[in-house]
């Protein structure tokens, strides 16, 4: 850093001298601050970070989003859990293309300029992995919120409605589905109902204000609001309008739930109503008797969350939590509930509803009709145990 | 509900069937050549829509899978932790400990072809000539005993494999989890 003519002493002797005696600094006066950057960094007392496992296939392969540390709604992009399956390709979006094409009057390809230059709408959704969380279900509860619920995020993304690129294409008889495809390695590709993709669907290139993350998708992806996060197609390059599903890895060997009598459902895209108490929760420690509040995170892919509910007695009884504005339509929502604890063995868990009325179901009640074969698209509650000396796990 | 959301109600209803209203253009985006579509799509449906026409015979594909399959998947499929078997698990799926394999549980054979051409080998994906892909299929369904040690499949042939699954695939029922308050 170059020295600038104003030194600090110059500078103490220069503002006491003209404020007075009064406000002569003490021997112990403030060092000043670290100079501005160009591209900010969070402060080197955090250390939150996305979990993942050693892999010997780190190309594909997921991370965790570490939902104990957060607030609000809103997951910071460098937090935002990731799920690929051919590594994250770098893309210059100087080159990046996407076409529309397949039952169209007129195929289209768009440039991110084009992109850019659309009407674009924001809209704040949560993301989740169909497999998130589905140890719970067979009967693994996972030690804290990052491990058992990790693989979900909430963002702002802004972009362009797909219904608006199929408009400029025009859409031509026979027309029932989209193929999406991504442009990473393995050409991530899913089949989407048109009735969904001229429904909310968006051609996103922003991620809470700024370009996509590479991770999530740069320079553009799919946001399917309030599906399965494998249908939110990265790294977008093809929308393929087409008569039929086209049955992908993705959606018949993977992502389809295998029932007890041996039937695997298709297509399973709604995330249903699901919530996690975020703090206390495993792997936490409370240092005392006395106030805490309970937070956590509630969502549902068929629209708003109405109630969040905590058990701070084992599901004996319930109390509605607060549910913190905005409350948003597939999108996190944040609960809160005051709670004194009285140093007793305990346990505390969370259940949600949505605006269709639905209720999140306890993990038994789920097993008893889907059984432990199928382990994605799981909602069920999940309780964290308080125990005497502070501790609170998953067991 | 009053009047107006019952109205507000049926309007997104309607726009939402899959029919495209009055739209505006904006005159951005350029054509798409034939030729820019060609080298694009890839896309296989379950009907054969999109495979490029090509052959290969379960014969061709034991020698290509052995070099480029095997490595991963064991050379009778079998598989190499962590990368998953493609035989297998035939009568498994309502059992305590189902194995889920291309053989066991994939609905079509088009799948096989389009995710092997897509993403295989794992480190080289999209590397197979349709060819090539043809008969790595062939084999693969021959280790599945799907097809027999003289099968060739080509653009015609593939669609027509039954699966053993087909049939095991049912629609989504969700609410199905009755809650008791």
């Amino acid at each position: 850093m170059k020295k600038r003519g104003l030194t600090r002493r110059s500078f103490l002797t220069t503002a006491s001298a003209t404020l007075g005696a009064a406000a002569i600094p003490s021997a112990s006066s403030q060092e000043l601050g670290a100079p501005r950057r160009a591209y900010g960094e969070r402060s080197p007392f955090e250390k939150s970070a996305r979990f993942f496992p050693e892999s010997i296939t780190p190309a594909s392969s997921y991370s965790r989003t570490p939902l104990q540390d957060l607030f609000g709604i809103i997951t910071p992009s460098a937090l935002h859990y990731e799920v690929h399956h051919s590594g994250v390709p770098e893309i210059d979006p100087r080159s990046h293309e996407v076409m529309i094409h397949g039952l169209v009057e007129q195929p289209l390809i768009f440039t991110m300029e084009d992109l850019h230059r659309l009407p674009s709408i924001s809209r704040i959704h949560f993301l989740e992995c169909a497999g998130n969380s589905g140890g719970e279900q067979i009967g693994r509860p996972a030690i804290n919120p990052q491990r058992s619920h990790g693989l979900l995020s909430c963002s702002e993304w802004t972009g362009v409605p797909l219904r608006i690129l199929l408009e400029q294409a025009g859409l031509k008889p026979g027309a029932i589905w989209v193929v999406a495809e991504g442009a990473d390695a393995g050409r991530m590709a899913r089949s989407i109902p048109l009735e969904k993709a001229l429904d909310d669907v968006l051609v996103a290139y922003g991620q809470n204000g700024e370009a996509l993350r590479p991770e999530q998708g740069y320079p553009v992806r799919l946001i399917v609001p309030g599906w399965e996060g494998n249908t939110n197609i990265k790294w977008l390059r093809r929308v393929q309008v087409v008569d039929q599903p086209y049955m992908t890895a993705y959606e018949t060997g993977h992502y389809t739930d295998l029932m007890p009598d041996g039937t695997a459902r298709q297509f399973t895209f709604v995330m249903e109503a699901k919530s996690v108490i975020t703090r206390p929760a495993g792997d936490q420690r409370l240092s005392g008797t006395g106030f805490y509040e309970i937070t956590g995170l509630a969502w549902s892919g068929r629209g708003r969350i109405t109630k969040a509910e905590v058990s701070t007695d084992g599901g004996k009884s319930w109390q509605d939590a607060q549910l913190n504005e905005p409350i948003l339509p597939k999108a996190l929502t944040r609960f809160r509930l005051p709670w004194r604890w009285d140093g007793k063995e305990t346990s505390l868990q969370s259940r949600c509803t949505d605006e269709t009325g639905y209720l999140q179901p306890t993990r038994e009640e789920l097993v008893a009709v889907r059984g432990l074969n199928a382990t994605d698209h799981y909602n069920g509650i999940k309780i964290w145990y308080v125990h005497t000396e502070g501790s609170v796990s998953r067991e | 509900m009053n009047n107006a959301a019952f109205f507000i109600m049926c309007f997104v209803i309607a726009g939402s069937t899959g029919t495209l209203g009055q739209s505006q253009q904006y005159k951005l985006g350029r054509p798409a050549t034939p030729e820019e579509i060609r080298e694009l799509d890839i896309s296989v449906a379950p009907d054969g829509a999109g495979l490029p026409k090509g052959s290969g015979t379960v014969t061709q594909g034991r020698h290509d899978y052995q070099i480029l399959c095997a490595n991963c998947h064991g050379d009778r499929g079998q598989g190499v932790t962590p990368y998953p078997a493609l035989v297998g698990g035939r009568g498994t799926l309502r059992s305590k400990n189902p194995v889920r394999t291309v053989g066991s549980y994939w609905p079509y054979a088009t799948t096989v072809w389009d995710y092997v051409h897509r993403t295989m080998p794992y480190p080289r994906p999209g590397s197979l000539t349709p060819d090539e892909t043809y008969a790595v299929t062939a084999f693969i369904l021959y280790l599945n005993r799907i097809v027999d040690e003289k099968a060739e499949l080509n653009e015609a042939t593939l669609p027509r494999v039954k699966m053993p699954n087909r049939d095991g695939f049912v629609g989504d029922p969700r609410p199905d989890v009755r809650t008791k308050n």
